[in-house]
């Protein structure tokens, strides 16, 4: 399954300011039983949107219905960081967002994300720690000049790497792109 | 002389189908793909939508473990599922298997268990092997010279389809263990210490080598514990130079060379350590002698102490809100915190040596009043031989429960998990926040100092439940 072209996505941005966020928190365990790929966003962030008796939080920075207009989520260093489920952002993109902002970005969930057409976006500690200070700030994320801007001010760049970045770009297949390599596939199991 | 090179680079060199350029990733082979219920449905689904089979069904073994649960089947012949979508679960990969040729350890295969207990215990797990699975606890298999690691379920469906993954290299570090460990001191201590000193984000990036003598005097069980923990400081990948402990446990398992063909694969393995003058990106060296038995105290398994010291105060606002959770007082001793429930088990911890080690503490002894104590061991073979040592006796006359292999109270998706509110004391990998069930506050910890817990009722330092003989093998 190809996610949407990702090339510019102008939006608001959702701060959580915690380090550490682990895919237990992004979608927990108990909603893996699932089969599908569909529909995760009702169980993204699940316990800080709901109480233990599934009553929606008051306090929650999740809004009980989706992120609407803020489609970039910034959060604390190391995010993402645990298990290597994909439902954690299969449900982030149902729920809404198209883009993580941190300063460190767990690597399995970094990889799951570019291949779902959701853009991880690491940045310089200074910008995150400006974009920490800035909840629901109007963003625009461009993945063709790889650059990050906010309505106030913001500039910066960051890296991604090249063919998840042309993938999302372009709609390039990575399964195709190794199925595309067969032969050499079948010479290296001839020699092993 | 071509360049000295790391047991990670001879792993990486021997498996690139195609060399990575500025343009695109390396294709890699993948020599053994593990696959269990939970993340590979969404794959298999891929496969159906795009007309594919499974390239390798012999390079890919499946098992049962997270959705399974640990009790066995009630009078009506059912077992108790903690839902309807985990049993679907389940029969889903039954399915798949039966439909694409892929060998499953089913729910009555005396060799069924913990995805990262079966694949060393059958013998699937070698050295110079490239191991992945969807689940990021694969790094466990770098215990024997594999390049192994956790990738998601579209990277499974790629390996279903061509028995190959995209991969940059990945930069490397070696993480030397530098003097011997005191007694009483066990990989899992190893693991929290070397976490809590390089932090949980410490690894990312990194294909981690563990090195140094303590390192080379664990068992096998223990660097495997070592390289399961790789991923709680964010390194993907983490593994140890074969050596004669390797081969003496693999020699003679069902699934590992034999004969001829043994003598020529302990020949090859020899030469995967890493050259003397081979270079990392990064070096670290943790002081094995000072480290001590260890628990966290946090949300993040970086947040790790000895069991004997005091909480320490929070130093920002994510700290102070883990300590909020945690309730531990800051400069108080961890020894206050009363105990709710202990779980042995999971692919850090239920192998037959930690659950020897548990035994050893809670012989003759008996679970606190109001301490809930549950021994899972991590595969049927394990059980097996736990009961003909009667270990299980130990643990039942104690006071725990014996239960049936898989990976329980670490997800805690099967149903087994602890009340909200409660401190779990468990030899797990993760402490994140309702990890083991919603509002769960969970401390790891090895298997010694879980059991001593256990006992205790409260935090506790293993060492005054353990004989001298104990602490020496621990």
């Amino acid at each position: 399954m190809q996610p949407d072209p990702f090339k510019r996505l102008e939006a608001r941005t959702l701060v959580v300011r915690q380090s550490n966020i682990d895919t237990d928190q992004i979608i927990p365990a108990r909603f893996l039983t699932t089969t599908t790929r569909e529909g995760l966003g009702a169980n993204a962030f699940y316990d800080w949107r709901y109480t233990a008796d599934d009553q929606p939080k008051n306090a929650s920075p999740f809004p009980v219905a989706g992120a609407g207009d803020r489609q970039v989520l910034v959060a604390g260093p190391n995010f993402g960081c645990g298990s290597s489920r994909e439902h954690a952002p299969w449900a982030l993109l149902d729920y809404g967002f198209r883009a993580v902002v941190s300063s460190d970005i767990a690597d399995i969930f970094k990889s799951n994300s570019l291949k779902n057409g959701l853009l991880p976006v690491e940045v310089d500690a200074e910008t995150h720690a400006a974009l920490l200070e800035r909840p629901g700030v109007a963003i625009a994320i461009d993945l063709e000049e790889c650059t990050l801007t906010t309505e106030d001010g913001i500039e910066a760049r960051f890296a991604v790497e090249p063919f998840a970045r042309r993938c999302l770009l372009d709609g390039v297949d990575p399964l195709g792109h190794i199925l595309a390599h067969d032969a050499q596939i079948a010479e290296y199991e001839a020699a092993a | 002389m071509s360049a000295p090179r790391s047991l990670f680079d001879k792993l990486w060199d021997t498996h690139v189908v195609v060399p990575e350029s500025e343009d695109a990733p390396a294709i890699l082979f993948i020599d053994l793909h593990l696959v269990h219920e939970v993340t590979s449905p969404q794959a298999f689904a891929v496969l159906e939508e795009r007309g594919l089979s499974v390239r390798r069904p012999d390079l890919t073994q499946a098992t049962l473990d997270h959705s399974t649960p640990t009790l066995p089947a009630g009078a009506d012949g059912r077992l108790p599922y903690a839902t309807e979508a985990a049993e679907k679960q389940v029969h889903q990969l039954e399915a798949n298997c039966a439909k694409y040729g892929i060998d499953l350890l089913g729910l009555d295969d005396a060799r069924r268990g913990i995805v990262h207990v079966i694949g060393p215990e059958m013998g699937l797990t070698q050295p110079g092997k490239t191991i992945v699975c969807g689940d990021s606890h694969t790094s466990t298999h770098g215990a024997f010279g594999a390049l192994a690691f956790g990738i998601g379920t579209t990277e499974v469906g790629h390996v279903l389809a061509t028995q190959c993954v995209l991969q940059r290299k990945p930069k490397s570090m070696r993480i030397t263990f530098e003097g011997a460990l005191s007694p009483g001191v066990g990989a899992k201590d190893m693991a929290l210490a070397m976490i809590a000193q390089i932090g949980a984000d410490g690894g990312q990036g990194y294909a981690v080598e563990f090195a140094g003598e303590a390192v080379e005097a664990l068992s096998m069980e223990g660097r495997m514990t070592l390289c399961n923990m790789a991923i709680e400081a964010g390194a993907r990948v983490g593994m140890i130079a074969p050596d004669e402990t390797t081969f003496a446990y693999l020699e003679g398992r069902e699934r590992a060379p034999q004969g001829e063909d043994w003598d020529a694969a302990v020949a090859r393995w020899r030469e995967l350590p890493s050259d003397p003058e081979a270079s990392f990106d990064t070096e670290v060296t943790v002081d094995a002698a000072a480290i001590r038995p260890m628990i966290t105290y946090g949300v993040s398994p970086d947040a790790a102490a000895p069991v004997t010291g005091n909480a320490p105060a929070p130093a920002n606002d994510s700290e102070r809100e883990a300590a909020e959770y945690m309730r531990f007082a800051a400069d108080r001793p961890f020894a206050e915190a009363k105990v709710d429930r202990v779980f042995i088990g999971s692919c850090t911890n239920s192998r037959l040596s930690d659950l020897r080690e548990a035994a050893e503490v809670m012989r003759g002894r008996t679970v606190a009043d109001g301490v809930t104590a549950l021994i899972v061991p991590g595969s049927e073979a394990i059980r097996q031989q736990a009961e003909a040592e009667g270990l299980d006796a130990v643990f039942t006359q104690a006071g725990a429960e014996w239960r049936l292999p898989g990976c329980s109270m670490c997800i805690a998706m099967n149903g087994d998990q602890g009340a909200p509110g409660e401190l779990v004391v468990s030899t797990s990998n993760r402490n994140f926040v309702g990890r083991q069930g919603k509002g769960v506050r969970t401390v790891l910890a090895g298997p010694a100092t879980a059991a001593a817990c256990a006992i205790a009722g409260h935090i506790a330092d293993p060492s005054q439940y353990m004989s001298t003989e104990a602490r020496d093998a621990a």
